[in-house]
């Protein structure tokens, strides 16, 4: 009931910011924060009292689950749960969530009750997406997401927004109704198959599919997950909706609607599908390595600070799509760093863009330079953010590409030497950005104000979290690791009993090799579990 | 009759009572106010009668009509439908000048052709409803004769429904002709008969489909819809979009379980293509509207090719599917039109897309309820759009119609630019107010019916279990 209570609070938070909009603007801000802080105590609380190291079990284990009926003709219930992965990924959501409305504070000034419903119901259909356990639910929220932020670019945006609400709500519609119709597929496939019509995820995992239908189906998953990635054809929503939304628009954005995709596709598209996910991995991680170079290409030719950060979102999102069709343990550890170093270090750059015009009324990076001297503290925040974007040691990024590429180079060296060398163009775009603001000579003379305390605060929690990541990211992969393996083993599991059931020992032992990088106890019982499973399935 | 029989009846014997009563009230007094609320009254009064009907349902009435929960559940919902219609017709005809009395019993009248024709099983039956349903509208649509376009509006509909019902009592004379029944039931063991004429009978049902289809307003027999859409005013708009098309959906599903269509290929095959080009088709063509009447027009033609997609994919399923849409249908619909009655002055109606700019800022609850319920035509969760939505797919996709199902998610996506271009200009930040719509007020009648169709809307979207169970109880035609 407790993961029902965080959205629950956000959606009830957001109507009672909209009420007192209409009183007190400074009281909508208020409530919004404290709604974000309550949801965020609990949910420290809950990954406090549950340490990492859960024991691997060949059944996906939940944390917290919450199951209740829903629309019990379709088969429908309110099924939640939560493990390492959705654990990780709903507090970056209320942690960004609270940056959010932080970084908001002053740039919003008209009617400010109705942005702050929009963005506590954008980050409850988060929340929800991440946390749901039933197709239809997922959908559900996927939906419920996608209105509020339509409104907050559309009502909020910068000057070219109509056109930006647009683009984004009917990309993301399209390919969320393309998984729809996956979704219905799947479930009338295992209605008829067992005669339980359910959307309830972990019925559905089982489902026999033929070759063609499991891999139609994924293409429609795999779509509407790659469009809201984005990777690379799919991308062109990105730069608009990003540019033109107001800062904490892109910081959820870019922070948060991004990982969803990702999101989906490793709880969903490759464990419901995971013969024509090995199928596809191949032309995915060329994409994915293709997005991480025409990204940074894109983002360098930009003069609009803005669209500059959001094609290096692109750039970076090439990364989680080359670590997710890995398919190994090492990569997908990244792909889960990686999903929280981005969130950070992106939201961060946002959040500078943001201020930055809210003092000198442009975005236009030609007209920029020379602001460290009057701006010293946003210039060093800004400097530590884009060394993280370009993957400095120490920070969260350079922890999560390094094990992306350390995972990718196992299954093609090819393509990893060709996805590595996106790191020097990161290297460029991200130094140009502290050119052409912060170092140079002074285009004008700026008469602007340094951070201010809540401004500080805003960036110092980030910087801690990103550095946290950087050096310490053991924390977050212990939370992640049994949620990681068992997508893996589910993955590979399956994958063995379609190859005509044979062990292949080489893959075995490759993986072994992998695993034993990171920990050596754990991954040698995890294997051992795998090994016996998959003899028990040749003995049925 | 026997007791049973005319219990059954009472609900439909109060509304024809009343428009009788009504027209003899005129007689001695006018009074808008009164016949307002006698109205209202006696479609409470009928609606709730529909819930102390005897046990022992169906019964039949002669061979013409059939009081059954099937019939029942459309009456209810057409009853319900024109007491909103009604709600929000106060407030906008009392600014209008000239006698109003006489709309309520037109209206009053349509409505009990529209449950007539819910309840018709046969020939002489169906065709009596409609064209009471028919001669009431050509009335109702140019009451206001003095606005624009009313008269081109009502002449447009008076043409073109007598043309198209003379293609459909051709249609019946041919499979009268060719089966020697007019009743339904008895349809499907008459083709089966070796004694009859059953090509005579499918050219006359392919005849009948141009007389039905006209009445749904789907491609190609739409084109009277944008034009007659914003004629009317924008009550009676709203009584077409929602009575007229309920009474006839209702006759149509009857028609299609009992005849059957599924066992020939060319009638699925015909109706295959109307539901495809009507969903493309009104989507595309409302792309480019900036008239909100017409608008919805378009968005309604679009919306009869989704619900004909699930009465092609047959099985239990489809009826449900398409009897839920329908619901879903008729709650945003109403709501809609009941938006833009109360937003409509004397001199014009608000159907003028920049009537609505900056609307939610002028008036949050109403455009957020406008909002709900385009959001609801546009099939977005937390409405009861969105799960009629699902219904629909789901229906499809059982039966593997792959080529309407992928053409519904197509012009789904088109539809959803054009309620959001109307979203959008109600949330634009308008720097003047539109000062028209300032002025603005609402009545308590208008309200208390937005209320209750947003809250019908959005509870329905959220816990739809108990009006599933409803439906599935009375889906065994």
């Amino acid at each position: 009931m407790i993961l029902a209570w965080l959205i629950i609070i956000m959606m009830i938070g957001g109507l009672l910011a909209w009420l007192a909009g209409k009183w007190n603007v400074l009281m909508c801000r208020w409530i919004a924060l404290i709604t974000l802080i309550i949801d965020f105590i609990i949910i420290i609380a809950i990954w406090v009292s549950n340490p990492g190291n859960i024991e691997i079990s060949q059944k996906p284990e939940w944390l917290i689950e919450f199951t209740t009926s829903w629309i019990p003709q379709f088969g429908i219930d309110f099924h939640l749960a939560l493990d390492g992965l959705n654990l990780i990924l709903v507090s970056l959501t209320i942690f960004l969530g609270i940056i959010s409305v932080i970084t908001s504070w002053t740039e919003i000034t008209e009617h400010a009750g109705f942005f702050h419903f929009n963005i506590l119901w954008i980050l409850a259909g988060i929340t929800g997406v991440f946390l749901s356990l039933d197709l239809f639910l997922f959908y559900f929220f996927w939906e419920v997401m996608l209105i509020p932020m339509y409104f907050l670019i559309g009502i909020w945006g910068h000057e070219n927004r109509v056109y930006a609400a647009f683009k984004f709500l009917i990309f993301t519609q399209a390919s969320g109704l393309l998984m729809f119709l996956s979704i219905l597929a799947l479930y009338f496939i295992h209605g008829k198959a067992t005669g339980v019509y359910t959307f309830d995820y972990l019925q559905l995992l089982g489902t026999s599919l033929s070759t063609s239908e499991s891999f139609i189906l994924m293409c429609g998953f795999l779509i509407a997950f790659l469009v809201k990635l984005p990777a690379v054809p799919f991308h062109p929503w990105l730069p608009d909706a990003h540019t033109e939304a107001p800062t904490a628009g892109s910081v959820i954005l870019a922070g948060l609607l991004l990982k969803t995709g990702a999101y989906g596709i490793l709880r969903y598209a490759l464990p419901l599908f995971p013969q024509s996910a090995i199928a596809v991995s191949p032309y995915a991680m060329v994409f994915g390595a293709i997005g991480i170079l025409y990204g940074a290409k894109l983002a360098f030719a930009q003069t609009d600070f803005k669209r500059l950060v959001a094609y290096t979102s692109v750039s970076h999102m090439g990364f989680i799509l080359l670590g997710t069709f890995a398919g190994n343990a090492l990569a997908l550890q990244g792909v889960v760093v990686q999903m929280l170093a981005h969130g950070i270090s992106t939201g961060a750059l946002f959040v500078i863009a943001g201020s930055i015009q809210e003092r000198i009324h442009t975005r236009d990076m030609t007209q920029m330079g020379g602001l460290w001297q009057e701006v010293p503290g946003m210039a060093g925040a800004g400097l530590l953010f884009s060394l993280a974007s370009l993957g400095l040691p120490g920070l969260g990024n350079f922890v999560a590409e390094f094990l992306i590429l350390a995972g990718s180079y196992q299954v093609s060296i090819g393509l990893t030497i060709f996805a590595a060398s996106g790191l020097i163009a990161s290297t460029l775009y991200s130094l140009m950005i502290m050119q052409k603001v912060f170092y140079g000579k002074k285009k004008k003379v700026w008469n602007i104000k340094d951070l201010g305390v809540r401004e500080m605060i805003m960036m110092g929690a980030m910087i801690v979290v990103i550095v946290w990541l950087g050096v310490f990211p053991q924390t977050f992969l212990n939370t992640a690791r049994s949620s990681v393996n068992n997508i893996l083993q589910h993955f590979t599991s399956r994958n063995t009993k379609v190859e005509t059931g044979s062990v292949d020992k080489n893959n075995l032992f490759q993986k072994i090799n992998f695993i034993n990088m990171i920990d050596e106890k754990r991954s040698n019982s995890m294997i051992l579990t795998g090994h016996e499973k998959i003899i028990l399935r040749r003995e049925h | 009759m026997t007791s049973i029989e005319f219990q059954s009846l009472i609900p439909l014997v109060t509304i024809a009572a009343a428009s009788i009563i009504i027209m003899l009230s005129i007689a001695v007094k006018r009074s808008h106010l009164f016949v307002n609320l006698f109205s209202l009254v006696s479609l409470g009064l009928a609606f709730l009668s529909l819930f102390f009907v005897p046990d022992t349902t169906p019964v039949m009435i002669a061979p013409l009509i059939i009081l059954d929960k099937f019939s029942f559940f459309f009456i209810g919902l057409i009853f319900a439908a024109s007491f909103f219609i009604i709600l929000f017709s106060f407030n906008y005809f009392k600014q209008q000048e000239g006698d109003k009395e006489e709309y309520y019993i037109l209206l009053l009248i349509a409505t009990f052709g529209s449950s007539l024709l819910a309840a018709s099983i046969n020939f002489m039956s169906f065709f009596i409803s409609l064209e009471i349903v028919s001669v009431s509208l050509y009335t109702l649509i140019s009451y206001l004769r003095t606005k624009k376009n009313a008269l081109e509006a009502s002449v447009k509909y008076l043409i073109l429904a007598t043309t198209s019902a003379a293609f459909l009592l051709f249609g019946m004379a041919l499979v009268y002709a060719g089966l020697g029944t007019m009743r339904f039931n008895d349809f499907a063991v008459r083709i089966a008969a070796p004694d009859t004429h059953v090509e005579l009978a499918i050219a006359g049902f392919s005849m009948m489909i141009i007389g039905v289809g006209f009445k749904l307003g789907v491609v190609p027999f739409h084109l009277w819809t944008p034009d007659v859409y914003q004629g009317a005013s924008a009550p009676v708009t709203g009584f077409i979009a929602s009575v007229s098309k309920g009474g006839m959906f209702a006759l149509l599903l009857r028609l299609f379980i009992s005849i059957d269509v599924y066992q020939y290929q060319a009638l699925v095959h015909t109706f295959t293509i109307i539901s495809a080009a009507s969903m493309l088709i009104g989507n595309l063509l409302a792309i480019r509207q900036n008239n909100v009447k017409r608008i919805l027009a378009y968005s309604s033609i679009s919306h009869l090719g989704y619900v004909l997609v699930a009465f092609l994919a047959a099985g239990s399923m489809a009826v449900q599917a398409s009897v839920f849409y329908f619901v879903a249908y008729f709650i945003s619909t109403l709501g809609a039109f009941g938006v833009i009655t109360l937003l409509s002055v004397k001199e014009h109606d608000a159907e003028d897309i920049e009537d609505y700019r900056g609307l939610f800022w002028s008036h949050p609850v109403v455009a957020a309820v406008f909002t709900a319920m385009l959001f609801s035509l546009a099939g977005i969760p937390l409405t009861v759009g969105f799960i009629g939505n699902y219904y629909l797919l789901a229906a499809g996709v059982n039966s593997s119609l792959w080529f309407l199902v992928v053409t519904m998610v197509v012009s789904s996506v088109i539809g959803l630019y054009y309620y959001l271009r109307i979203v959008t200009v109600m949330y634009s930040l308008a720097k003047e107010t539109n000062e028209k719509l300032r002025r603005r007020t609402f009545t308590f009648g208008g309200g208390i019916a937005l209320t209750v169709l947003t809250s019908l809307l959005i509870w329905y979207g959220l816990f739809p279990k108990g009006i599933l169970l409803v439906i599935k109880s009375i889906a065994g035609i």
